[in-house]
């Protein structure tokens, strides 16, 4: 059996040119992939290629002057801010998708209206969501440009993330934990808890590093939340630059065209980073 | 006492629930309540419809914005879409087993890298490219119609993969049976069942290409004024946004909420979309 199915080089040869048709579609689909991973091989390369000289221990330092364009300060602040909106929105979220999965009533019309809410979150571009933080946290609440309102800002874009995949993980915990906790006599906040909630644990976690990595990567909603300065913040209500809004001020200046490269690799690395991870946490989830 | 411990954490999850809805009515009336004024005092077609955006004249027409939206967005359709269909046909039925991890993660990390270095390796890589190939002044329509068009790949390679895979098995074997070849099968019978899939996939980009702020603004040119042509430069609803906000007061301020709702409102009818073409399939 194995063999009639096997397709040798000379056989698919011998039907590309019985059906040269089919050989013009083998050939588009091999030429569309061959353009999608050179493209991101090409980028990828590009900055590593010219990136990778410039980074210096200089682009390191924790005070960033006109001279060295440290992104140091933004680091740290990406980790602050990165903290914060996980803080926010983590508990937001899990709590909402326990909610959804574990107490609503399946007709229940408020579920359908939170689902919609949730899918319209997602799908809101990130300028807007600076737009409104612009508004409400940095206007209207009167926090001005600080860390604050861009953590706030940005855990509300994350939050349908976070509910998401945390629904996702929920459900796929089998019922028997539930039903096998009830008999031995557990409450349902119990249960919740001690079972589901421990069982769903590598689903919400693949959620929360998807969110790290959107936070990292945003730029449009935090110009205008958490500011530009380029220092470290003395406290959460004074403003402060993530890396993605270093590398965009360092590319739009244009004064500073080695240390963007430099900045764009550093970028490039934790988003590796962090797909690693997200990939290692996948792994788990379908062994299990 | 539990009993009560159980109701109160009950109501505290409810709560949590409730937040989303909170922050979209949130955003809606901040949005509207400030940009909602703006568009009366401006008048409703002269703000649509305008053709000229000049602030400091008091001018707002943000139609040049508008269409700016919509080129580069039509731009990064014909140029993704095409090859992200491609591509995840590849990854659903030719991919090797051996390279296909690593080929998945790398589309993994094409969704992953940030806006702004796509925005930058435009600005190095394409705009220069553009000029000389092409002529002009390098931003324009085209680049950031290429750009785009890199940057939604991901989206829609991922979501029409799986909606591919999602097509039984039987279909494609039943057209081999009869006779087709593989990629007759794959093109004529795999493809067209996957349909509703492969659409939501592009309305998806569509949403991601229009939403786009940073990348768009490093390698479209900005100028607000009408498109002229493929190579002159264009400046879309989000990069107006950014541009300006910095430094605007009063009605020009207002004018770019107001612009911010149009743009929200765009997303609204491609999200409705996409929820209506997952209801159906």
């Amino acid at each position: 059996m194995e063999i009639i199915n096997k397709h040798t080089l000379k056989g698919s040869l011998k039907s590309y040119r019985n059906n040269p048709f089919s050989a013009f579609l083998f050939l588009l689909v091999m030429l569309a992939t061959v353009l999608s991973f050179l493209t991101l091989l090409f980028l990828v390369g590009y900055i590593l290629i010219n990136g990778i000289p410039n980074i210096s221990l200089d682009l390191f330092d924790f005070t960033y002057t006109t001279e060295n364009a440290s992104v140091m300060p933004a680091l740290i602040n990406t980790l602050i801010m990165t903290a914060l909106a996980l803080l926010v929105s983590g508990p937001i979220g899990i709590f909402s998708a326990i909610y959804l999965v574990e107490y609503a009533k399946r007709d229940n019309r408020l579920v359908n209206v939170i689902r919609i809410t949730a899918e319209t979150l997602a799908g809101i571009p990130s300028i807007v969501y600076g737009l409104f933080g612009l508004l409400f946290f940095v206007t209207a609440l009167g926090w001005s440009y600080s860390i604050l309102a861009g953590a706030f800002t940005l855990a509300i874009m994350i939050l349908p993330l976070i509910m998401r995949t945390t629904e996702e993980a929920l459900k796929s915990v089998p019922d028997v934990y539930r039903e096998g906790s009830y008999g031995l006599g557990a409450g349902k906040l119990r249960t919740v808890f001690k079972i589901v909630l421990p069982a769903a644990v590598p689903g919400i976690l693949a959620g929360i590093i998807l969110a790290t990595g959107r936070i990292v990567g945003e730029t449009a909603a935090l110009i205008y939340t958490a500011g530009t300065v380029a220092q470290i913040p003395k406290n959460l209500m004074s403003s402060g630059r993530t890396l993605s809004v270093h590398m965009y001020n360092l590319a739009s200046e244009g004064l500073y065209m080695n240390q963007a490269y430099a900045t764009a690799v550093v970028l490039l690395i934790i988003v590796v980073i962090i797909n690693t991870i997200s990939g290692v946490v996948a792994k788990k989830i379908t062994k299990e | 006492m539990t009993k009560w411990k159980e109701k109160f954490m009950e109501f505290i999850f409810l709560i949590a629930a409730c937040t989303s809805v909170m922050a979209v009515v949130l955003i809606c009336i901040f949005l509207f309540a400030n940009g909602i004024p703006a568009m009366k005092e401006i008048g409703f077609l002269n703000f649509l419809l305008g053709e000229k955006w000049k602030p400091s004249n008091n001018i707002f027409g943000i139609l040049p914005m508008i269409l700016g939206s919509i080129y580069v967005t039509a731009g990064a359709i014909v140029i993704g879409v095409p090859i992200g269909v491609l591509t995840s046909i590849f990854m659903a039925k030719f991919c090797p087993k051996k390279i296909y991890t690593f080929l998945k993660s790398s589309i993994e990390l094409m969704a992953g890298i940030p806006s702004v270095v796509y925005g930058f390796f435009g600005l190095v890589i394409l705009v220069p490219f553009v000029r000389e190939t092409f002529g002009g002044h390098g931003s324009s329509i085209l680049t950031a119609s290429l750009l785009l068009g890199m940057m939604i790949l991901p989206t829609i390679v991922g979501v029409s993969e799986a909606a591919l895979r999602a097509v039984p098995d039987q279909y494609y074997e039943g057209a081999l049976a009869l006779g087709s070849t593989h990629e007759r099968s794959i093109f004529f019978v795999v493809l067209p069942a996957a349909k509703s899939g492969i659409v939501a996939a592009i309305v998806l980009g569509i949403g991601r290409a229009i939403g786009e702020t940073m990348a768009v603004i490093m390698v479209a040119g900005n100028q607000a004024r009408m498109p002229a042509g493929i190579l002159k430069g264009v400046r879309t609803l989000t990069a107006n946004i950014v541009i300006e906000m910095g430094y605007a007061a009063d009605l020009h301020r207002e004018a770019l909420i107001a612009t911010a709702v149009v743009l929200f409102v765009f997303i609204l009818i491609i999200n409705l979309s996409v929820s209506v073409l997952n209801r159906r399939s």
